[in-house]
């Protein structure tokens, strides 16, 4: 089921810009208190972990283990070795692309 | 840096090596932007195969300009999640631009209405950038042409791709797995701490376990309750 509308086009960019604003332009210099700040910087690391975690391991709401797997391995080693983005990316789809067809 | 002759010549040589950090620093901008427009390419043809028109995937990275919120919202959208399960994480990820924003404040004056149109590039990539300079006017020209090299190759690549889109199968050449390897190369510098290894942990715990038993999208948007070990990890071990 299609669930793409413009409601998320535009409620994402308005939110998204907000975040922006606030950080650099409302808050700017203003010290925010240290333990929300760091828990604050903290978002990336486990929020990516998530979705990493979701799009490897889940299809839908069912726990899955396919070719995805091949390339989230190659993408962790490729990262590790501290390989451009773009190498990682690639080495990543092929992998997983290559796993499939064997 | 190196040290500098105190003569007439040396002033030369000191003129011509920051001459070579701006070209070092706009190489690395450009480099750095045209390895994003590739992957832009991926979004493309991926939020078209999740369902969104070639209209909407341009608007996405036109408007939002923030690949891992983007992306996080397509993949949930093409797993069949709700708009509200979709907003709801990537806005979660879109927030660490606030902190971004915060950081890099001090370095930019001028009026409100410059920095309105400039709270728009604060990125993780113009972010990055900005922070790996050494002096304000070098730090300044890294934030730019990675701002406009990044702006143009995003948008450019999310058209093209969004185009070549339903044309392309995705799973067939693995491109389903391109958002998954971006994330993990951008997961890497935040497991340099241990801050950032018990949220990176605790996270992917939550939304793991949860994948069966709640909608979907829910799963990521729980992880983000994870945060909360920063309260209890000293701020010398906290990412910078």
């Amino acid at each position: 089921m299609n669930t793409m509308s413009w409601s998320l086009v535009i409620g994402l960019s308005l939110g998204a810009y907000g975040f922006k604003v606030l950080g650099f332009v409302v808050l700017g210099a203003r010290k925010l208190p240290e333990p929300v700040g760091r828990c604050l910087a903290l978002i990336p690391a486990a929020l990516l972990t998530a979705l990493i975690l979701k799009d490897t391991f889940s299809t839908g709401q069912q726990w899955v283990l396919d070719e995805r797997v091949v390339g989230l391995a190659v993408a962790a080693l490729a990262a590790w070795r501290k390989l451009p983005l773009i190498v990682v990316v690639v080495l990543a789809a092929s992998a997983t692309a290559l796993a499939r067809m064997l | 840096m190196g040290g500098s002759r105190r003569d007439a010549q040396g002033r030369r040589r000191i003129a011509v090596r920051l001459d070579t950090d701006t070209r070092r620093v706009v190489t690395a901008s450009l480099t750095l932007s045209a390895a994003v427009g590739v992957f832009a390419l991926s979004f493309g043809v991926l939020a078209v195969s999740a369902g969104a028109s070639v209209a909407q995937a341009c608007a996405l990275s036109l408007l939002t300009f923030t690949g891992a919120s983007q992306m996080s919202a397509m993949a949930v959208i093409g797993g069949g999640g709700t708009v509200g399960a979709a907003l709801g994480g990537a806005l979660l990820l879109a927030a660490r631009n606030g902190v971004y924003g915060l950081a890099l404040a001090p370095y930019f004056g001028g009026s409100l209405g410059r920095r309105v149109v400039t709270a728009q590039f604060v990125i993780d990539e113009t972010t990055a950038m900005h922070m790996a300079q050494t002096n304000p006017r070098l730090r300044k020209i890294a934030f730019w042409t990675t701002a406009i090299a990044l702006y143009s190759f995003w948008n450019l690549g999310t058209l093209l791709g969004a185009l070549a889109g339903s044309a392309i199968d995705p799973q067939r050449f693995g491109l389903d797995v391109a958002f998954t390897a971006a994330f993990v190369a951008m997961l890497m510098p935040h497991l340099a701490h241990r801050a950032g290894r018990s949220a990176a942990l605790v996270g992917g715990a939550i939304c793991f376990v949860l994948i069966p038993f709640t909608p979907i999208g829910v799963p990521v948007l729980a992880a983000g309750l994870a945060i909360i070990v920063g309260v209890g990890i000293p701020a010398e071990e906290r990412p910078s």
